[in-house]
């Protein structure tokens, strides 16, 4: 057993793992970016159903982010992966094709952050919505916006600004939990970090590099959207 | 649907509930322990005790809670030193690393949340205490803490309902509470949707109660804000 070396980990030179981990790190990015960004096309559905659906639709809306909120993050993640096999198995059979089938852990993985965070998405747009101030929907009416043209040029501009903290908070959230999806074998930081920790016994460094790549990360993006946060309400007057 | 089947599922992931039960209520406990001295030495204003604070909130903020555990499970093997320790008995243990590992992680939401109840006291209610002649740990325990609690409540009653969808995370680690029983259950049966339908239905039945004892809790301890008795009235509480 060698000694402790954190910097191996992160090494690019022979018997390096640095070229896999960066691999993996751009996995965990794709994964949880593709996930947000599901989970966003379903908030903006599952606002629109909680705002202007009938009764049933805004029913079936507050169901889902009721049980999408109330169940562990993990189940719904074996619900995509094992489950879609349930469906896609018996499909293939009717196309002629003969075996097991089921989703790619990429496709299922992402599908499942963004059902998860798709019921966040929901509540944050909602709530972005509701705090747009009536007067500007009254103005761009007043000025003979059509409803389309305010929808475009007032409605969804303003929402996103007032929703733009709480889609930080959905961004943090989606990254730590794409770690989750290690558990379906794909490769990203979580998924390697043990790889390593098993091929070279330091458990230990391996989960603390993991450790520090999410912090990296989650630190550097987190900035990011305190600066746009900044940049999109610098026309907010401030106490 | 196959009722049977779903019934049969029910029975198979009903010896899981208790283990979900137990790492979530002892994490919960001994986070709320922990959370209040870091938030307490968060609100201090000696530097180091307010950096080392925010710099362990920062941490378990930042990372995935799965490598947490899998950093205490795995990875405190990897020094021979604990190994050899008396500790290790405890660290050997993934009940005990699971609980561990919960722990640290909501302590670092809860003391935030703690810190943002303390700071929303107003001043005013410390001033009158101070103009009692109340100070220090008696200001503390009779102004500061009741009024923090009833601003928190809200706010840790979400912290817990994470922390019972948190524990399903135990399973990765060979802990068979409900979620470890289902993915067994899935790997037997192959039949993901079911067994899907019926984890989730209990977890939902563990998070609404949760939730309701919160909202009386909540409505017992905000007296101040309930509509005075008016005789037919109805007895719906206030909304938080």
């Amino acid at each position: 057993m060698n000694d402790f070396g954190l910097w191996n980990v992160f090494s690019f030179g022979p018997g390096g793992w640095g070229p896999a981990m960066a691999k993996a790190t751009l996995m965990t990015l794709a994964v949880a970016i593709t996930g947000f960004f599901v989970g966003a096309v379903i908030g903006a559905l599952g606002a629109w159903a909680k705002i202007s659906g009938s009764r049933a639709v805004r029913a079936a809306a507050d169901g889902y982010t009721t049980v999408l909120r109330g169940i562990p993050d993990l189940l719904v993640i074996y619900l995509f992966y094992f489950g879609s096999s349930a469906v896609l198995t018996p499909l293939a059979r009717f196309f002629g094709a003969s075996g097991f089938f089921s989703l790619p852990a990429f496709l299922a993985g992402a599908l499942a952050i963004g059902i998860v965070s798709g019921a966040y998405h929901t509540e944050v747009l909602r709530g972005a919505y509701w705090s747009v101030a009536r007067g500007e929907l009254e103005a761009a009416i007043a000025v003979g916006m059509s409803r389309s043209l305010a929808f475009r040029r007032i409605i969804v501009p303003l929402t996103l600004r007032y929703a733009l903290p709480g889609l930080g908070n959905i961004w943090q959230l989606v990254l730590k939990e794409s770690s989750l999806i290690s558990v379906t074998g794909l490769v990203e930081i979580l998924r390697q970090a043990q790889v390593g920790a098993g091929s070279t016994r330091q458990p230990f460094t391996f989960f603390l590099a993991a450790a520090i790549l999410y912090l990296v990360i989650s630190s550097v993006t987190g900035w990011a959207t305190q600066r746009a946060e900044s940049h999109f309400t610098r026309g907010l007057r401030r106490e | 649907m196959d009722f049977a089947f779903l019934l049969e599922t029910f029975l198979r992931l009903l010896p899981g509930v208790p283990l979900t039960l137990q790492l979530a209520f002892l994490s919960v406990a001994f986070g709320i322990a922990l959370a209040l001295p870091v938030a307490l030495m968060r609100l201090s204003r000696i530097w180091p005790l307010v950096w080392t604070a925010r710099a362990y909130v920062f941490v378990f903020r930042s990372t995935p809670l799965l490598v947490q555990i899998f950093l205490i499970y795995y990875g405190l093997g990897q020094f021979p030193e604990l190994r050899y320790s008396a500790l290790w008995p405890i660290l050997r243990e993934p009940y005990w690393c699971a609980i561990i590992a919960l722990t640290l992680n909501t302590a670092a939401y809860g003391s935030e949340i703690v810190r943002g109840g303390v700071q929303s006291v107003p001043h005013g209610q410390i001033e009158a205490a101070r103009a009692c002649g109340m100070g220090g740990p008696l200001l503390f325990r009779r102004i500061v803490l009741p009024l923090a609690v009833r601003q928190a409540l809200p706010a840790y009653g979400n912290e817990i309902i994470l922390m019972v969808k948190a524990t399903a995370l135990a399973s990765v680690i060979t802990l068979m509470e409900i979620t470890g029983l289902a993915a067994k259950l899935i790997s037997e049966t192959y039949r993901a949707i079911e067994v899907f339908i019926v984890a989730g239905a209990i977890y939902l039945a563990i998070n609404y109660v949760i939730t309701r004892i919160v909202h009386v809790l909540e409505h017992w301890l905000t007296p101040y804000l309930r509509p005075a008795p008016v005789p037919a009235a109805s007895s719906r509480g206030e909304p938080a």
